[in-house]
């Protein structure tokens, strides 16, 4: 199996379904920072059979981890100092999420003023239901 | 400052004190005939409405207050490309209140964001129509008295009425009313409104003939169930006369029952019902009016 060594500062987000790491590396904006990110894709899991991993080596207050239990809250968050695990991090659903998703309902307003921000809002913590400040609609797993 | 964007935005209590000045209103034109003088109602309407934009600007006018505004997209600086932030903006310096109507979903919520001035969504796409369902609520509190224990019959398009969806979500608010749903299989209420009845455990029956429960209510909501919303035309020519109310099946009726419409009517209701004394729905729009009048006095806090 392939290794990836230790970091010394940041995070290491483990159980991400197989195939997601991608995804969350895109809503997490790591392209923007200049850090040592290490993408394992399909590694062994006792749990699931396969999972990701993203190994990330940045200081800890630089990223905004909210949007990761909108994603799934199934993701292990490992936060890491001085090269020891110092804290795991529950994944809380975020009441707000602005500019991560967009809004789907070509009759919502957003669909035509291109510089309006696409914000959801938590309208169901229990069924996971996030719905459009604007229209209202629902945000579905399809669009994702 | 205060907007008003879905008729939820008020509670129940502050909805009485609304309907409670609406009446005074009714009863007292006089004293609110200047209440507004020298403030100005922007009627911003970016696509037709007749019933809607006339209701407020009569409003407006009966409270002494003036109207500035447009009636379709075409002929206000939207056609130029202008965003509704921009426009709302400059209303702003124009004028003391708003009243919006866009096809597009959210747009009043864009504008109140935005405005210096309290903005009222008068329509947007088929999200919420807030002033129709407080028309709505009115007419039944002034005409029966009371927003509770009564069971209400909704006829028609049940699935795409904006209405109908936004007057069952403010009427769950009130105690013991019982929903009866009169619709073709194609245009029953969606999924989530029956979901959140169920959750609240309030009674509900779908039912698909209007005749089978006319004695049972106590208020009939009827909606225009239009010929494109039926997948083909044999199961429309089928099912059309379920849904138009005549004389006759006015007579399996309560006494006292009322008959609402939205309005514009086509031809769901017979015009021979208008003679009948529970035809309620000429002075819904009535209604409309009065409701207006007192949401302008308290969203510029005149009240």
């Amino acid at each position: 199996m392939l290794n990836v060594g230790k970091i010394e500062e940041g995070f290491v987000l483990d159980h991400i379904a197989a195939g997601k790491s991608l995804s969350i590396y895109e809503h997490l904006q790591l392209d923007k920072l200049d850090c040592t990110v290490a993408i394992i894709k399909n590694a062994r899991s006792n749990k699931k059979g396969k999972k990701d991993i993203l190994k990330v080596e940045c200081d800890i207050n630089t990223l905004d981890l909210d949007v990761l239990a909108f994603i799934d809250h199934n993701i292990t968050v490992n936060v890491i100092k001085n090269g020891e695990i110092v804290e795991k991090k529950d994944l809380v659903l975020p009441r707000q999420i602005k500019n991560v998703i967009r809004c789907h309902n070509p009759r919502c307003i957003t669909s035509i003023e291109q510089e309006l921000p696409h914000i959801f809002y938590l309208a169901d913590a229990e069924k996971e239901v996030y719905r459009c400040k604007y229209c209202e609609e629902k945000y579905t797993e399809m669009a994702k | 400052m205060r907007h008003l964007m879905s008729p939820l935005d008020f509670s129940t209590e502050e909805l009485d004190k609304l309907f409670d000045l609406a009446n005074d209103i009714e009863q007292n034109p006089q004293k609110y005939a200047h209440a507004c003088d020298g403030r100005i109602l922007a009627t911003c309407f970016y696509e037709p409405s007749t019933r809607t934009r006339l209701s407020f600007e009569s409003a407006m006018t009966r409270l002494g207050g003036r109207v500035i505004g447009f009636s379709d997209a075409a002929s206000s600086s939207a056609a130029k490309g202008e965003s509704v932030s921009d426009t709302i903006r400059i209303i702003s310096c124009y004028s003391d209140i708003c009243a919006m109507r866009h096809p597009k979903e959210g747009a009043p919520m864009v504008a109140a964001e935005r405005a210096g001035i309290p903005v009222i969504n008068a329509g947007d796409g088929g999200h919420q129509h807030p002033t129709q369902t407080l028309t709505d609520l009115l007419t039944i509190r002034s005409m029966k008295g009371k927003l509770d224990n009564f069971t209400i019959g909704l006829c028609g398009d049940l699935k795409f009425g904006r209405t109908v969806h936004s007057l069952i979500n403010a009427l769950v608010r009130y105690k013991n009313i019982r929903f009866i749903f009169i619709s073709p299989e194609e245009l029953k209420v969606p999924d989530y409104i029956t979901d959140m009845l169920k959750e609240r455990n309030i009674p509900y029956e779908e039912v698909i003939r209007l005749e089978d429960v006319m004695p049972h209510l106590d208020i009939l909501y009827m909606t225009r169930v239009q010929k494109e919303r039926f997948f083909n035309e044999e199961d429309y020519v089928r099912l059309k006369d379920f849904y138009i109310l005549d004389t006759i099946k006015m007579t399996l009726a309560k006494k006292d029952m009322l008959v609402l419409h939205p309005l514009p009517r086509v031809n769901e209701i017979s015009v021979e019902v208008d003679d009948d004394p529970r035809a309620a729905y000429f002075r819904q729009a009535q209604y409309g009016v009065y409701v207006r009048m007192a949401l302008i006095l308290t969203l510029l806090e005149l009240a």
